[in-house]
């Protein structure tokens, strides 16, 4: 009996490493592609561990003044996308679930199943219209797209599991149902709302395809910026892998830390941006 | 069971309308501003796109009205019609793999361990990191002479592949890449579905020595079922959609190998800049989006009533 259960154990551990490893090693070889000179980055067979670590590739990222800008961009936009998103998202989630207006959830529906590409030919010909290109507003504006039904989406879900006795209690007091969602409702759904906001983050956040279209020189986000850099760039890996880092830890780093939050908002809406 | 849980929807439906039908009106403000949003950045949208379909539509042309005259090229288009093809195959490999690699991650994550959910959290990194960035260190990593893949096959003999290089290898290796980085979605999908799972059947099935394989295949499989359906749905939506690394990477090469619906589309609006072509082949994707959204929700329909709520548990209890 004991050496069956030793032996499960043994087979439960080999196969969380053959589950974990692929996205371990991966991440692992990305920082070790970030930290070297080129002679080891293109030696045969690869080297894993470097003699001399290149910390300069990071330095010649950062330094570079085009990347900080890139950095403000993204801060920027995601920043006010999430932002927004949260302002106008909460309150319609409440509303939505309170009236039970589920075929507003068909609209969500549809902007989660639409292709990004889809919005971006008629609003960048809005962009033009309004002389908007050239500034971040088409990035802001069009980064609701994916940010706002996250929000509103998740919102619908928290709001319909909090209970409405507290509520009620509040409109037999004599609240009006601004006073009832901002004193009563908005406290309890704080965790859904935490849930939704560091989701909204990271689709914005990691948004490529508007940024192709609607991002000028000056107005890159990261992501647009490191692909601009594979173009330019194509053999020197040790920075581009550095660069590749940078705009991905700030995500990578919110995973680990609210690994449970972000979960329980992928499974309650099956959401992803874009 | 789940006549239980739909008589409890039921009567909680009915009383949240009983207590509160006479407030209705008052709840609107609280939608109007995410409404305005909405009508601007989607609503709005589509119905323009509609209307660009429907025209002769070309930046620095003049626009004329030509009806259906977009979607009447869409057939005689070989990179078309050669589009729709590579993205069908693409995505039916990355909603397989990602199923079956993802519920087998999930049978393995529902068990106690220690530092599960620190495992967990770095198995769902894939999934969360940045498309672009990703996308680089892949294209490193399938490099043909530097990459560090052609070296891992080198250790187990195998000979060095082109992989995203090769019009042949292409679409594999950026199936690869999207198994790689959406089987964790799948796999939480799936985790949600087996903590549903109460542990009744399991006792009685140990009691009679079921074993390992027969309690997957005849209590497990069909409880998750449902929940394999909306992981395979979201999967479809998300992979015939399939931008970020596919343009990243190879921007449909080599040639035009790698080129789904999604990078044609891109290419015909803001490269060509035939606006009104472009917006016929977003309705068309959208319509073929919805279609097999539509199949997958048929099925799921048919065999959860069918198969799941008489066989299943009976087969699994008996």
């Amino acid at each position: 009996m004991s050496a069956r259960r030793l032996l499960d154990k043994i087979g439960l551990a080999l196969a969380i490493f053959i589950i974990v490893s692929p996205a371990v090693l991966f991440f692992l070889w990305m920082a070790s592609l970030s930290i070297k000179y080129e002679i080891d980055n293109s030696s045969y067979p690869p080297v894993f561990i470097p003699d001399r670590f290149a910390w300069k590739n990071y330095a010649d990222v950062l330094a570079s003044n085009r990347f900080s800008t890139y950095f403000l961009n993204s801060i920027i936009v995601t920043g006010t996308a999430s932002l927004l998103a949260l302002v106008a998202g909460v309150p319609a989630g409440y509303g939505i679930a309170r009236t039970n207006a589920t075929k507003a959830a068909i609209v969500i529906l549809i902007a989660r199943i639409t292709p990004g590409l889809s919005y971006l030919i008629p609003l960048f010909l809005l962009f033009q219209w309004l002389g908007l290109l050239g500034t971040l507003w088409p990035q802001i504006i069009i980064h609701l797209v994916v940010t706002v039904p996250i929000v509103i989406w998740i919102m619908i879900g928290y709001f319909e599991t909090t209970p409405l006795e507290l509520e009620e209690a509040a409109v037999i007091d004599g609240a009006t149902s601004w006073q009832v969602f901002r004193h009563v409702a908005l406290p309890i759904a704080r965790p859904g709302i935490a849930v939704a906001g560091i989701l909204a983050v990271i689709f914005s956040w990691n948004n490529f395809v508007f940024g192709i279209v609607l991002a000028g020189r000056e107005t890159r986000t990261l992501p647009v910026a490191v692909y601009n850099m594979i173009s330019f760039d194509q053999l020197s890996w040790g920075p581009l892998a550095a660069a590749a880092i940078i705009v991905t830890l700030p995500v990578l780093i919110l995973t680990v830390v609210a690994q449970r939050q972000i979960i329980v908002g992928l499974t309650a809406g099956s959401v992803k941006g874009g | 069971m789940s006549e239980l849980a739909e008589r409890a929807a039921a009567l909680r439906k009915t009383e949240t309308t009983g207590a509160l039908g006479w407030r209705r009106p008052s709840y609107w403000p609280f939608i109007i501003p995410a409404l305005v949003i909405v009508i601007g950045v989607i609503v709005f949208p589509w119905a323009f796109t509609i209307w660009m379909s429907l025209n002769e539509w070309k930046v620095g042309a003049p626009t004329t009205f030509v009806g259906l005259a977009n979607y009447l090229r869409l057939p005689g288009d070989p990179r078309f019609v050669e589009a729709v093809w590579h993205t069908l195959l693409y995505t039916l490999l990355s909603v397989a793999l990602p199923l079956i690699f993802g519920t087998f991650a999930a049978c393995v994550f529902h068990a106690r361990f220690p530092l599960r959910g620190f495992l967990r959290g770095l198995f769902i990194m894939p999934m969360m990191a940045t498309p672009v960035a990703i996308a680089l260190v892949w294209t490193m990593m399938f490099h043909p002479q530097l990459g560090v893949l052609n070296y891992l096959l080198s250790l187990i003999g195998v000979p060095p592949q082109l992989w995203i290089f090769h019009p042949a290898t292409v679409i594999p290796s950026l199936v690869l890449v999207e198994t790689w980085q959406w089987t964790p979605l799948v796999m939480l999908i799936v985790l949600g579905g087996l903590a549903a799972i109460p542990s009744e059947p399991y006792e009685s099935a140990q009691i009679d020595g079921a074993n390992g394989w027969q309690v997957f295949r005849f209590i497990t499989f069909p409880l998750i079922l449902p929940f394999l359906f909306i992981a395979a749905m979201v999967r479809t939506i998300d992979a015939v959609k399939s931008f970020d690394i596919i343009f990243a990477m190879t921007q449909g090469g080599p040639g035009t190998a790698s080129e789904t619906i999604n990078l044609y589309l891109y290419s015909v609006a803001f490269a060509y800049y035939d606006i009104g072509y472009g917006s016929a082949i977003a309705v068309i994707f959208f319509v073929l989006i919805i279609v097999l959204a539509a199949l997958l929700l048929y099925v799921r329909q048919r065999t959860q009533w069918t198969q799941l709520t008489r066989e299943a548990p009976a087969e699994a209890v008996a």
